[in-house]
């Protein structure tokens, strides 16, 4: 999934304080996953916002609404009349639903109530961690399932480095070392041959480095 | 290849000779006078210099310009380049340019995290690797090509260096690495900071039973202890560092005002074991910001400069 962070209040009130009628949208799928945004999420944000409100004496009005997906065309048609009737919108979804919304409606303003933060997992109830950079060019088969590209605090296709202590990344004791775990499981599938192997320089074209990414599937083109 | 010496470095190590190499880090603004005084203190006692790139991310002046300057000084660096920073289009045109100074010796590394440096909000690049850095280096030097396959006009011909650290973690893996370094083209190695003897000793056996000290020259890096906190602090909080208890005792047993000669006295008895060891061509004097004692490890520790 997508994970992300509901930004501090502080920042949110200083974007939407300008607007007389504020939207908060939800998104009910990773962003609910992940605590950030999803419909409880947006009823314990607007609380917020109309008590610092009231508190300093702004005038403004704070709707909730949840739609299942601000990235599908579908489920953003759902919100229509309530964005229509507000000076603005704080979308709780990824920065994808975020530019979504916004490219659909554009006569009000989108502002963003969270931080993407990345491509992961939840390891266990409220923790989770980053596991793709999808980076266009899956090489999890060499590396026993664990990317280093992602997970690697210097992208080492050839690791791993000289500061990997105890399964340990040199860069915080709480993260592991991404190279420690691939050798690990490459031992335990007896491929250790795969690390033997010299790795060449990765293709970046199909990342981010290649600029924006379009994704065509002729076949589903109506 | 390898008919004519393309460094200095690389003739002492073929001729079978100790090497020392000694270090010397870039300053933190433009002053190149702070360069001539390091080359001072280190000029006739190391064959070659290595020149820190940006050490623990703090930014300096440019290893490359550093190099330079020691290139006109008469004392051979090795220019340090690490990963951290450029991409592969920025790294092979350095290497072009650094050649064209006159600097014949390469560290290729991956370079000290910037969350460490002076400017942890900075974009790190690692773009290609250490590994795949040696092997672009080599290709350019061998083949005469750069990483596209395009046909130089004049190649840089640098003697390839790595680093290795044997103290650091999977320790059984750590041997397959170097192999792998070498065999992408390292031609001499200089290790991580040696304490922990016994652990050294294990690492560069392995290596020679397979055969890896025969293909590249193998240098032991050292540091002298300044005092027994630093000892501490380098095993407790430097990334891959391994400062076995007894040192830390030695350091403890000395008094507070005597910690600086019992550091230079492990440091030299280090060195005279490493000599002992077969498959070790040469000492790293590694004494950033102390550059002065350089002379005085090289002197006692019986390398005739």
């Amino acid at each position: 999934m997508i994970t992300g962070e509901q930004k501090p209040i502080k920042e949110i009130i200083k974007i939407v304080e300008l607007y007389k009628s504020l939207l908060i949208l939800g998104c009910g799928t990773c962003v609910k996953t992940c605590f950030a945004g999803g419909e409880d999420e947006v009823a314990v944000l607007a609380s917020a916002l109309r008590l610092a409100f009231q508190k300093t004496g702004k005038k403004i009005q704070v709707k909730e609404f949840t739609i299942e997906r601000q990235c599908e065309n579908e489920f953003i048609q759902e919100a229509a009349s309530e964005v229509a009737q507000s000076d603005a919108v704080l979308s709780l979804a990824c920065g994808a639903g975020v530019q979504a919304i916004a490219k659909r409606y554009a006569a009000v303003p989108v502002l963003p109530g969270v931080n993407t933060t990345f491509i992961g997992i939840q390891e266990s109830r409220g923790i989770f961690t980053e596991e793709c950079s999808g980076c266009g060019n899956c090489e999890l088969a060499k590396f026993g399932g664990i990317c280093p590209v992602t997970r690697c605090a210097k992208k080492i296709l050839n690791g791993p480095c000289g500061g990997s202590q105890n399964g340990k990344c040199e860069i915080n004791p709480d993260t592991d070392c991404a190279w420690h775990l691939i050798i690990d499981r490459l031992t335990a599938l007896d491929l250790m041959d795969n690390l033997k192997a010299y790795i060449p320089p990765k293709n970046w074209s199909t990342s981010l480095s290649g600029g924006p990414r379009k994704l065509i599937r002729e076949d589903h083109i109506i | 290849m390898k008919t004519e010496p393309l460094s200095n470095l690389q003739k002492i190590l073929s001729q079978g000779k100790f090497a020392v190499t000694g270090e010397c880090g870039p300053p933190r603004g433009a002053n190149q006078d702070v360069i001539a005084k390091k080359i001072e203190l280190l000029k006739g006692y190391v064959d070659a210099v290595n020149v820190t790139d940006n050490q623990t991310a703090i930014v300096r002046m440019s290893s490359i310009a550093a190099s330079a300057h020691l290139v006109s000084a008469g004392l051979e660096p090795i220019m340090q380049m690490v990963v951290r920073d450029r991409n592969r289009i920025a790294i092979q045109s350095d290497i072009m340019g650094a050649y064209s100074l006159g600097i014949r010796n390469i560290l290729c590394l991956s370079g000290d995290h910037q969350k460490f440096g002076s400017q942890p909000d900075a974009l790190n690049v690692f773009d290609i690797d250490s590994m795949n850095l040696i092997r672009a280096v080599k290709d350019m030097r061998d083949q005469g090509k750069d990483m596209s396959g395009y046909d130089l006009d004049v190649a840089p011909a640098m003697f390839i260096g790595a680093a290795a650290n044997p103290f650091a973690d999977p320790f059984e893996y750590r041997v397959l690495r170097l192999a792998k370094k070498i065999d992408a083209g390292a031609d001499f190695i200089q290790t991580q900071c040696i304490y922990n003897m016994d652990r050294f000793k294990e690492w560069i056996k392995r290596a020679a039973d397979q055969g890896l000290t025969e293909k590249a020259f193998i240098l032991g890096g050292v540091t002298p202890l300044k005092s027994a906190g630093m000892a501490r602090y380098m095993n407790s909080k430097v990334a891959g560092m391994d400062v076995p208890d007894e040192i830390i005792k030695r350091m403890d047993g000395a008094a507070k005002d005597k910690q600086v000669e019992e550091g230079l006295k492990i440091c030299i008895e280090t060195i005279e074991q490493l000599r002992e060891i077969d498959g070790v061509s040469g000492v790293h004097i590694m004494a950033i910001g102390w550059e002065e004692v350089v002379a005085r490890i090289v002197k006692e520790a019986g390398l005739k400069k």
